[in-house]
């Protein structure tokens, strides 16, 4: 097993300027940012930081949402969606930290909606791995790396944040 | 009939105190001798015993064959075959079967039954009272007549105080003992279980010792002013074996029976909702076992029986509380028996009396002996032969044991009726 | 041999707070919190359990037991089929096990039931066929455990962790599958110190042994008690020889505000309901401030919901060892 670590501010700078660039298209007004449990939420802050973003931070919990449960069944912590705040007509920022079958930010579109209608929805990524099974890509992301089944990305945190990529022997 | 000669066995007969390696010579249905032959005797069949026990066929006191009634359960014709399959020659089948055994018709019904089953004898246990309902004295001369040996209160209570009197003072007028259940019914109201730890655990109604005892007392009072014999059957409480014991004691008339599963068996075999371990009596606390245990060693309990309940599977697959009482145990008497001695409670003989001479001197029958002139019923056990308890391996249509999986020592070789092989193996 | 984990100790079926690993107990409550927030919503609904099929058999009329089972299935958007046996006209031959195998040729994924006889539920999950849950919704006297749960539920959520509590059970402890199930559940979380009060002919012979401290005077019992739970009386228990009358019983085991006085200051009062108003509860206390009885109800949606979200979760192959990894 080897282990090697990714530098995470860069990716996070990369992404906020990515999202300035996006919003300032878009001219949509302020947006709010909704991280999914529990490495999104840590980029979330990391970006609420970064963009200066004014209304709290929202947190969504995809457990409920996931269309894997009959197989795997509910993870053992599951925690509390928080989103304080309306969500109808504006745009919202959706992190999470990787995206990689693209189920977990599908589920996480459909929690969001339980909550209202927005008027767009932003997917932001630290990491955009391959291997999508639905058809969802994000807008904005901090890397994009190829990897192999057997490798494994881990987001740490959440202070300070750490992205470790192992590698399991072949 | 055949001559048979029993060879080489350990003939134990309890009550003439005989225990010794020899022949048993059988004619005309009868125990002709034992040692050597008597002269001009020419066994036309003969039986290797050698390392065996030879001993009186088992008289067991409650075995409810399930006909007339339930023949989904069980039936006269297989459960006396599957008795003598177990050493049993003498069976009590108690009167609450359907109709009611009240009357001599349904004697007969039993006996012609019984005969063609070449199985175990059953003997009817008359109803004590017209459809066992406690209220009408049942035609007992008539009953006595048609060959039922004892009365009995079938389980279900006299609880008219009254008319216990008058039955046990009509029995006696001819010289019928009477088999009474102690229990009292607004006690046991509902309870499946005996009133302990396992019951609160589980949640299940409850039945207090009391049950047995405020019954048993009432009886012993009403028998000691009648003066008749009386049998208490099924004893489950440790209070009850020593009420029993204070009664032999003040020489009253009164014998009294332990059903086997209680000798081995406590509350806590209910646990998980085990409906096997349903049982009325129900099993009480490890302590009521114990006594009950030096009960059958003291000799208070002068005999154990089977209380064979056999039940089809949908009795025993349901919820506790809609479960059936009962144990099929005809199969199984004689090796848990022999386990009493293994276990250090009891000696070969004693052990063997509890299940022969014991139950039979109880009710007066004559059975449960080797003594020459007695009847040629006859039990040819290998004590070590071991034999695992499995659906397959019990004779009886009841499957329904706590014993299933469990290896027992004791295997019935021979079993002999009035002088006929009846059971071989 | 529990007949509710599997072999890596997951919830199969919820028969009993009996014998749960306290980090179970505890996942429950804790999945129960998450819920919370679902019913807070504006959709006070989630797709957990869209497509599966739970069925309510109801043997014992209980109408409100009944709807928050059904609500919490209805927010977990599972299809929900209500069988009540007692009023339908269910012939008489038909076994229970009969019964059973029918409902499950109509490939249902779960059974929620309630029935008079003590051990129906483990006898029910006991035959039921693989990969159909079973949830008890009481039986006989033997268990109620989504009660026990959404009790000790509201007692977290009320006075935080249970360590330091002293809980009073009063009443029918003799006939009550809600007081075993919150025997079992309480200390099983680890509660201080569980008491039952209650005359001697509503005390189940040996309760002690299931770890509370017994008293028959109701002002020792509630001496410095955190938590009060008041059982239900069924009335017609009060008929028979168990008590005299609704009257005396209220004078000696009711709870009033003279009563609550000796508790701790703070304490909560609870009731599994429907609350007997002046028998059990001193219609002043029930609406009282110390009374928590709606939040009960409320959290009973959430505690259901993650019942029912864990016993019909991961039943295909061997779960991975961590959700997180197949997340992406």
């Amino acid at each position: 097993m080897s282990e090697r670590e990714l530098d995470v501010p860069p990716l996070l700078e990369r992404m906020a300027a990515g999202l300035t660039r996006e919003l300032e298209r878009r001219d949509g007004g302020p947006p709010i940012l909704v991280g999914v449990h529990t490495g999104g939420v840590w980029v979330a802050q990391a970006l609420h930081e970064r963009l200066r973003a004014r209304p709290p931070l929202g947190t969504l919990e995809v457990a409920f949402y996931r269309d894997d449960h009959a197989t795997s069944g509910l993870k053992a912590a599951v925690r509390t969606s928080e989103v304080p705040f309306t969500v109808d007509g504006r745009t919202v920022i959706l992190c999470d930290d990787i995206i990689h079958t693209g189920r977990t930010a599908r589920a996480a579109l459909n929690a969001l909606f339980d909550y209202g209608r927005p008027a767009a929805v932003l997917l932001a990524v630290l990491v955009d791995r391959d291997a999508r099974e639905l058809p969802i890509q994000p807008d904005v992301c901090g890397e994009c790396l190829e990897l192999a089944a057997r490798q494994r990305l881990k987001l740490h945190g959440p202070d300070p944040l750490r992205l470790t990529l192992e590698e399991a022997s072949p | 009939m055949s001559r048979l000669t029993i060879h080489g066995g350990r003939v134990v007969d309890p009550e003439s105190g005989r225990d010794e390696v020899a022949d048993l010579h059988i004619g005309d249905g009868r125990v002709l001798a034992i040692g050597p032959a008597p002269d001009g005797f020419a066994a036309e069949a003969r039986l290797d015993a050698a390392g065996q026990l030879v001993i009186p066929g088992l008289v067991d006191l409650a075995a409810r064959l399930r006909e007339p009634g339930a023949t989904r359960k069980g039936g006269i014709i297989p459960e006396a075959r599957a008795a003598a399959g177990g050493g049993v020659t003498t069976l009590l089948q108690p009167p609450d079967t359907s109709p009611v055994t009240d009357t001599p018709s349904v004697v007969e019904l039993i006996h012609s039954r019984a005969q063609s089953a070449d199985g175990a004898r059953v003997r009817p246990l008359g109803a004590l009272t017209q459809g066992l309902a406690g209220e009408r004295l049942a035609e007992m001369a008539a009953l006595r007549d048609a060959g039922c040996p004892a009365m009995a209160d079938g389980g279900r209570p006299v609880t008219n105080g009254l008319v216990l009197r008058r039955a046990l003072e009509y029995a006696a007028t001819f010289s019928l003992p009477v088999v009474l259940t102690p229990e009292d019914p607004d006690l046991a109201a509902g309870g499946h279980v005996h009133d302990g730890e396992t019951a609160t655990r589980l949640g299940l109604p409850s039945q207090p010792a009391a049950t047995e005892t405020a019954a048993l007392a009432r009886i012993l009072a009403i028998a000691e002013e009648s003066g008749t014999p009386v049998h208490l059957g099924r004893l489950s409480t440790a209070r009850g074996v020593e009420m029993v014991a204070a009664a032999q004691q003040a020489r009253l008339p009164v014998t009294a029976d332990v059903a086997i599963h209680q000798l081995l068996f406590t509350e806590h075999d209910c646990a998980g909702y085990d409906t096997r371990a349903h049982v009325r009596p129900p099993l009480r606390s490890s302590a009521d076992r114990d006594r009950l245990r030096r009960g059958v060693a003291d000799g208070t309990l002068q005999a154990v029986c089977s209380d064979h309940q056999p039940h089809d599977p949908d009795a025993k697959d349901c919820p506790f509380a809609d479960s059936e009482p009962g144990i099929s145990g005809v199969d199984t008497l004689l090796a848990l028996t022999l386990r009493l001695v293994d276990e250090g409670l009891l000696s070969v003989p004693e052990a063997i009396r509890r299940v022969t001479a014991g139950p039979a001197r109880a009710l007066g029958l004559e059975a449960g002996t080797l003594a020459p002139g007695a009847a040629a019923d006859v039990a040819v056990v290998d004590p070590r032969a071991r034999w695992r308890v499995t659906p397959e391996s019990l004779r009886s249509r009841g499957h329904n044991t706590l014993l299933t999986g469990w290896d027992l020592a004791g295997t019935v070789t021979a079993t002999v009726v009035g002088g006929r092989t009846v059971h071989v193996r | 041999m529990s007949v509710q984990l599997d072999a890596q100790g997951n919830l199969r079926h919820l028969l009993t707070t009996e014998g749960l690993p306290r980090e179970l107990l505890t996942r429950i409550l804790d999945t129960a919190g998450s819920f919370s927030g679902v019913i807070g919503k504006s959709v006070k609904k989630v797709p957990l359990l869209r497509g599966r099929t739970i069925i309510n058999l109801f043997f014992e009329p209980s109408t409100r037991t009944r709807t928050t089972f059904e609500l919490a299935a209805q927010r977990l958007s599972a299809d929900v089929l209500n069988i009540d046996v007692a009023s339908s006209s269910t012939s008489k031959g038909e076994s229970l096990l009969d019964m059973l195998r029918n409902l499950e040729a109509m490939q249902c994924d779960a059974f929620v039931v309630r029935h008079a006889d003590s051990g129906a539920a483990e006898f029910i999950a006991r035959h039921a066929a693989p990969g159909v849950a079973v949830v008890n919704a009481g039986d006989g006297r033997h268990a109620h455990p989504t009660q026990a749960l959404l009790d000790a539920f509201t007692i977290r959520h009320e006075k935080g962790a249970l360590e330091p509590l002293t809980i009073a059970i009063v009443g029918d402890i003799l006939h009550s599958r809600v007081a075993r199930s919150q025997i079992h559940a309480l200390r099983g979380l680890g509660a201080g110190e569980i008491r039952a009060i209650a005359p001697r002919t509503l005390q189940p012979r040996g309760i002690e042994q299931l770890g509370v401290r017994l008293y028959e005077d109701m002002d020792a019992g509630l001496e410095g008690a955190d938590v009060v739970i008041m059982l239900r009386l069924q009335r017609e228990r009060m008929r028979g020889a168990l008590l005299p009358s609704e009257g005396e019983f209220f004078s000696r085991y009711g709870l009033t505000e003279q009563r609550l006085e000796r508790t701790h200051p703070q304490a909560i009062v609870m009731h599994p309901g429907p609350v007997n108003r002046g028998v059990e509860l001193d219609p002043r206390v029930a609406d009282g401030p110390r009374s928590v009885i709606l939040q009960q109800v409320t959290n009973g949606i959430a505690v259901r919901m993650a019942v029912m979200s864990m016993v019909l979760g991961g039943q295909g192959e061997a779960a991975p060892a961590s959700i997180e990894e197949v997340a992406g």
